[in-house]
């Protein structure tokens, strides 16, 4: 009677051990090697030599910045984030190339990028990583990922084939085609891309991405042109620029209409919808990426001031995921310097 | 009738407090064990929502953690049986000691962790605490292995503390489970 009670007892002992690891196992992923792994974009982001030490991994060439964003009260009426009312908060920003490869050329590096960290009086914060392309180049995380892969493939049909099964990529080689070059970081218009959920003062909710517009006169310029410039233009054009005056760029809220994707980054809202004025970023200096004041942050879109969420678009989230990996990798590298 | 005449029978009971605690805090400690390599698994907006439930999470099992540490030091522990032989006592107690580390210790590292990063510690409704540290990729990058070394120590010890504690109620049934589970020990 003991004797098979104790039997009992060791197989069902046995069984939930077992039973626990496997779930925690299931838990983790790994026994789903086909979850989409923020290690998986990583490794698909590796530049050609590997990471340097201590860099993002993805746009990992860049300049820090200091500034304010001085708010005119515009945006209270879609989010009642501190930021959005009357005032001034602090700001630090990084221009980047939107490339894994820290020496990335300045002159073809067809992505450029601005992010941002916004610190409201009240300690609140918000923060974004923009880029100068006006839509995502896909739809879903998950063709991020295969587009990151075939872009890091030697097979020079891999790219095709992810365009065929993601036809929205189209429009990107269309934009990286005809759109006009800068000269300067200063021209360029930045956008968020993703869509966010502000809440106003009175509980309503509304589905809002936002740009930045510069203030800087847009000067085109050929790719001829560019590729004759001298190495880290860009990098030294800032410098030239904020050591002579501030620079500036409005910030604008647009709100989608009834209708519109807020899931899909890859799709443009019409041209028509409602767009406010939230206010100026103004920069005053500049300071170098290996040891500037940007160095360190991780400018993660899903740390947000209350009045501002993510919604439906699955890219804040997957973003939060893959940046903190790269977070960790560079800050643990850094300590082990 | 009995076969286990020779088996000390423990008796003693936790108190009420205690053992609602106990509960809470299993269920609490194992959806957070879940909760944490969950969360970083998967770039999918669940992960996201998972490591908004894990801070505030997190900061409940240190509250609950520090009173029934409290309670645990007035209250103290029914005895074990007497004959269980003395290196499992010794286990036993370790293992309850490294618990109890663990619980308090686990929450405090990833408070840390996210105050090296220089990120906000977002409870809920936007509410954050105050950093306990400074920026630092050093601290950062210490306390982000600590925390993840330890999640799965303290996982394996909590399948171990299951595994005894059912030894106790299906194999031993010498009340020790009854201390905490309540009931009362039936043989056969």
């Amino acid at each position: 009677m003991a004797a098979r009670g104790a039997v009992r007892g060791v197989a069902i002992i046995a069984c939930v051990a077992v039973g626990s690891v496997a779930a925690f196992a299931w838990a983790a992923g790994f026994l789903t090697p086909d979850r989409l792994a923020p290690e998986r974009y990583i490794a698909a982001l590796q530049p050609p030599g590997g990471a340097r030490i201590g860099d993002r991994r993805n746009h990992a060439h860049g300049v820090c910045v200091i500034g304010t964003f001085q708010s005119t009260g515009g945006a209270a009426s879609l989010s009642r984030a501190a930021m959005f009312r009357v005032g001034t908060s602090r700001l630090l920003g990084r221009f980047s190339l939107g490339s894994p490869a820290e020496a990335a050329p300045e002159a073809s590096t067809r992505v450029r990028g601005f992010a941002f960290r916004i610190t409201a009086p009240d300690g609140a914060e918000w923060r974004s990583a923009m880029i100068d392309v006006p839509f995502f180049p896909v739809a879903t995380p998950a063709a991020f990922l295969a587009l990151l892969q075939a872009g890091g493939s030697k097979d020079p049909g891999a790219i095709g084939r992810v365009a065929a099964t993601h036809p929205e990529l189209k429009n990107f080689g269309g934009w990286a085609k005809t759109a006009p070059w800068t000269a300067s970081f200063a021209e360029e218009r930045y956008n968020g891309l993703d869509a966010f959920v502000g809440t106003d003062a009175s509980g309503g909710t509304h589905h809002v991405r936002w740009s930045l517009l510069p203030a800087t006169p847009v000067d085109s310029v050929t790719p001829d042109a560019l590729a004759a410039m001298p190495k880290d233009f860009l990098d030294e054009d800032l410098r030239k620029r904020l050591a002579a005056a501030p620079l500036s760029w409005t910030m604008v809220l647009t709100e989608a209409g009834p209708h519109d994707d807020t899931a899909d980054p890859s799709r443009a809202w019409p041209a028509d919808r409602r767009t406010v004025i939230a206010g100026t970023i103004t920069l005053t200096q500049s300071q170098d990426n290996a040891d500037g004041p940007c160095r360190d942050v991780n400018f993660d879109p899903t740390v947000l001031p209350s009045g501002l969420a993510t919604g439906d678009d699955p890219f804040p989230a997957a973003r939060s995921a893959v940046y903190a990996v790269s977070f960790n990798r560079r800050t643990a590298e850094e300590a082990a310097r | 009738m009995s076969t286990t005449a020779t088996t000390d029978i423990v008796t003693g009971r936790f108190s009420p407090v205690q053992r609602v605690l106990h509960w809470l805090m299993a269920a609490a400690i194992i959806a957070m064990l879940f909760i944490g390599v969950g969360m970083v698994s998967t770039v999918h907006p669940v992960g996201l929502a998972l490591v908004d439930l894990h801070r505030p999470l997190g900061i409940a099992i240190l509250v609950l953690a520090l009173v029934r540490l409290g309670v645990r030091l007035t209250r103290g522990a029914p005895p074990l049986p007497r004959d269980l032989p003395a290196p499992v006592q010794l286990a036993a107690t370790l293992s309850h000691v490294a618990l109890y580390a663990a619980m308090i210790a686990m929450p405090l590292i990833g408070w840390a962790m996210v105050s090296a990063a220089g990120m906000p510690v977002v409870m809920w409704g936007g509410v954050a605490l105050p950093a306990i540290l400074p920026q630092s990729d050093g601290l950062h990058a210490i306390l982000w292995d600590a925390h993840r070394v330890i999640a799965y120590l303290l996982f394996a010890l909590v399948v171990l503390h299951v595994s005894a504690a059912l030894m106790h109620a299906l194999i031993r049934r010498d009340g020790v489970f009854e201390a905490m589970a309540g009931g009362s020990v039936e043989r056969g």
